[in-house]
């Protein structure tokens, strides 16, 4: 019975709410509840490097990922896709319908110089955050904000910096390392500066800053949505 | 007819063991060694070799290093000889400690259907005693290897691993028996500590981490909740030749974040016990965090410390605990003396004159979550804090995270997570560390070095004057051990999560310590 049961077509229909709960008690002890991440990676990127396909992603649900991860052998097939479902949706954007049109929000992305700081397919200036899969990332809500109050929806890794040498000069800039001993960051030129702490007269870490400019007063309210559902399309690298 | 090679061969046998007990007990007399865990036997980790000190230590350079075949190096090497012995998963070394050359390997397979659950594959490093090195497998095995070749003498099963039992720990090696503990606390096993003869391998004796039916403690579990309650014991502990009494400390209560069906102080979860080094009896235990759940483990390494408290000389055991509060007990009896917060804290008021928290309502997980610092990591966790008796601090690694806590469901079934909830961390940029120094009778704070992440790193504290530890950004390093102030640092290229010795080669003192998949070996 319980064979056939699980040899059913029913059973192999993914359930996320089941997923949900499965990793909740199950998972979320390394992974974070959410997925954010713990004693194991986050999850929530758009794609997994050690499972980036649903079929992968099944199989290091249930045969795990050797040596730190063990394999989830009690869990069913539908259980084990269940989890898998939930987990693909915790990194990735739904697709959304937004106002703007695209393509004219690309001549935005031009025209407003956008790609003076960010690569978008391998095109653009590498100094801020790439885009390239952005709108698989963000929904459209967080993308406005981020273009016209660009310090209030930080990367999580991104942080401004102000360094003051012994000489007593001022360095501005985004970090790009820092340990108890020293401190390396890319100033607005995107040239890099490593300094010694111990040999600085002060460092900074200037938390809700960002070193872009926000985009209010140079977008019309056509403009921004445009560029919000061009930026909501880029959803990476084919 | 006797043959005089035999005879003579026999005689040396008897005679060249060579780290007999009484060498680890008097350490303290040949620094140049490092013959336990810890050191010595007080937990200590501290090193009394003068050599190195806050005008030299700036001239350390790498010596040698050594690369393991995995990510995560957690070893704390034994030293004997001229030869340092270090362990891996499943697996041990003799190295050379001029050239840094592998004299032997010794490995034992992992089986295909071994898992860790709600842990790494790790080790966290060997023991020696007599003419043996003595490994704890992560298949649950206590392994005696020849020190010599390192061909195995004899290997103990200490339990199955299928339902969740494993090893990380060194082995604490005592008077003719070799100690260990167990992992687990995530698997709903029955945590215990055992002690085995070092010669056969025979077990000498077992204390359960939670009493049976019938035993005082029992009644604080509810109904059958003690079967599958954790209380695992993966830490190395601690031990007092004069009294003959091992201290241990005990781990967190399962399911971890779900306390519903273990109503009750959950004994000896979260505790420090102090154990009959004969017979494994019960002495006394004090209990940090009562009916746990938040993962506070006390699985810490326990400092014996006899100084002087309120104009009397005391036998203290003190930890800073995974809980976020400092603690200075009596170790004849276990009474509470002292205690403060040493890290950020936001479960409980403060301790009441037993020692007991004064708890916040509301603190616990909830299916909605609730944000608490510590995060289930705690202020401090497995990696060892260090006592120096030249400044009288007690160094911690402190790590000041916060986690929203969250109670899931729990349903007990063997070999697999029997956790009933997790955490979510504040973002790593409000996350930090710091070196602490605590005041050994108050846990008062002394002096912090700041660090940019939460640590992973044990301390060693030296009698030149010097404090070692490590950084997740790679760094090694050493601190003034009076001020803190930073005098010398090394980038390893990956995180220090390990815990760092001194030792002599050829009469020069050394530092070594893992960063990575590397450990490294320092000197002048």
């Amino acid at each position: 019975m319980l064979l056939l049961a699980a040899q059913s077509p029913h059973d192999a229909i993914p359930d996320v709410a089941l997923g949900k709960r499965i990793f909740a008690s199950q998972c979320a002890v390394c992974h974070g509840e959410g997925g954010t991440g713990g004693r194991g990676p986050a999850l929530t990127h758009a794609k997994l490097a050690k499972a980036p396909d649903e079929e992968s992603l099944r199989k290091a649900i249930a045969q795990g990922i050797p040596p730190e991860m063990p394999g989830a052998w009690q869990l069913s097939v539908r259980e084990v896709a269940s989890v898998a479902k939930y987990v693909q949706g915790l990194g990735t954007v739904l697709p959304e319908k937004l106002p703007g049109d695209a393509r004219r929000g690309a001549q935005v992305f031009g025209a407003k110089g956008c790609g003076g700081c960010h690569l978008v397919d391998g095109v653009g200036t590498a100094r801020g955050p790439e885009l390239t899969a952005i709108g698989a990332k963000r929904n459209g809500a967080h993308l406005r904000t981020s273009v016209i109050a660009p310090a209030s929806h930080l990367p999580e890794d991104y942080l401004m910096l102000e360094v003051t040498t012994a000489a007593g000069r001022t360095v501005r800039g985004v970090r790009a390392a820092e340990d108890p001993f020293s401190v390396q960051l890319r100033d607005a030129g995107g040239a890099l500066h490593s300094f010694r702490k111990g040999e600085l007269k002060q460092w900074r870490h200037l938390a809700g800053e960002s070193s872009m400019p926000s985009f209010a007063k140079q977008l019309s309210a056509g403009e921004l949505e445009d560029l919000v559902a061009y930026l909501a399309g880029l959803r990476g690298n084919q | 007819m006797k043959h005089p090679v035999a005879v003579l061969f026999l005689a040396g046998a008897a005679l060249q063991a060579q780290v007999p007990y009484e060498r680890i007990v008097n350490g303290h007399k040949e620094p140049g060694n490092w013959l336990t865990y810890s050191g010595n036997y007080a937990g200590h980790r501290y090193s009394g070799l003068p050599e190195l000190t806050p005008a030299n230590v700036g001239n350390l350079r790498v010596k040698w290093a050594y690369q393991f075949d995995l990510n995560r190096v957690e070893t704390s090497p034994i030293v004997d000889g001229g030869v340092m012995y270090i362990s891996a998963p499943n697996k041990a070394a003799a190295l050379d400690t001029k050239t840094g050359r592998a004299i032997w390997n010794w490995e034992r397979p992992i089986p295909a259907d071994y898992q860790s659950i709600g842990f790494g594959r790790v080790n966290r490093g060997p023991a020696i005693l007599d003419d043996k090195l003595y490994v704890a497998t992560l298949d649950c095995y206590l392994v005696a290897l020849d020190l010599k070749t390192g061909q195995q003498r004899w290997a103990a099963k200490v339990e199955d691993y299928k339902p969740g039992y494993s090893m990380t720990l060194a082995p604490l090696a005592i008077k003719g028996k070799v100690l260990v503990g167990v992992s687990g606390g995530e698997a709903g096993i029955r945590g215990f500590v055992d002690a085995y003869d070092a010669a056969t391998g025979k077990r000498v004796w077992r204390f359960y981490a939670i009493p049976g039916p019938g035993e005082p403690g029992n009644e604080t579990w509810a109904g059958d909740s003690w079967k599958t309650g954790g209380a695992s014991t993966w830490v190395t502990g601690a031990y007092d030749p004069e009294l003959n009494i091992v201290y241990w400390g005990i781990g967190n209560p399962g399911p971890d974040w779900n306390g519903d069906s273990r109503k009750g102080d959950n004994l000896y979860t979260c505790s420090f016990v102090a154990l009959d080094g004969e017979t494994g009896k019960l002495k006394w235990h004090f209990q940090f965090t009562p009916h746990d759940t938040h993962d506070w483990d006390a699985t810490h390494v326990p400092l014996l410390v006899d100084t002087e408290v309120r104009g009397r000389m005391r036998k203290l055991i003190v930890n800073p605990n995974r809980n976020a509060f400092y603690y200075a007990l009596d170790r004849t009896s276990g009474e509470f003396l002292a205690g403060q917060a040493y890290a950020k804290q936001t479960w409980a008021k403060g301790l009441d004159d037993k020692g007991r928290p004064i708890l916040i309502p509301g603190m616990e997980p909830s299916e909605e979550g609730v944000l608490v610092w510590p995060s289930l990591n705690g202020a401090t966790v497995w990696f060892s804090p260090s006592y120096s008796p030249q400044t009288k601090l007690v160094y911690v690694a402190t790590r000041e995270v916060g986690s929203t806590y969250f109670k899931r469901e729990a349903q007990y079934k063997p070999g697999t997570f029997f956790a009933g909830g997790g955490e979510t961390r504040i973002p790593e940029k409000e996350q930090w560390g710091a070196i602490r120094a605590l005041e050994v009778a108050s846990g008062k704070l002394a002096w912090e070095f700041r660090l940019v992440s939460p640590p992973w790193s044990g301390i060693l504290s030296t009698a030149g004057g010097l404090v070692f530890s490590g950084s997740n950004e790679g760094n090694i390093f050493a601190l003034d051990a009076k001020t803190g102030k930073p005098l010398w640092d090394f980038q390893g290229g990956g995180a220090v999560m390990a815990n760092p010795i001194s030792f002599a080669i050829e009469g020069k003192q050394h530092v070594a310590v893992a960063a990575g998949r590397t450990l490294y070996v320092f000197g002048q």
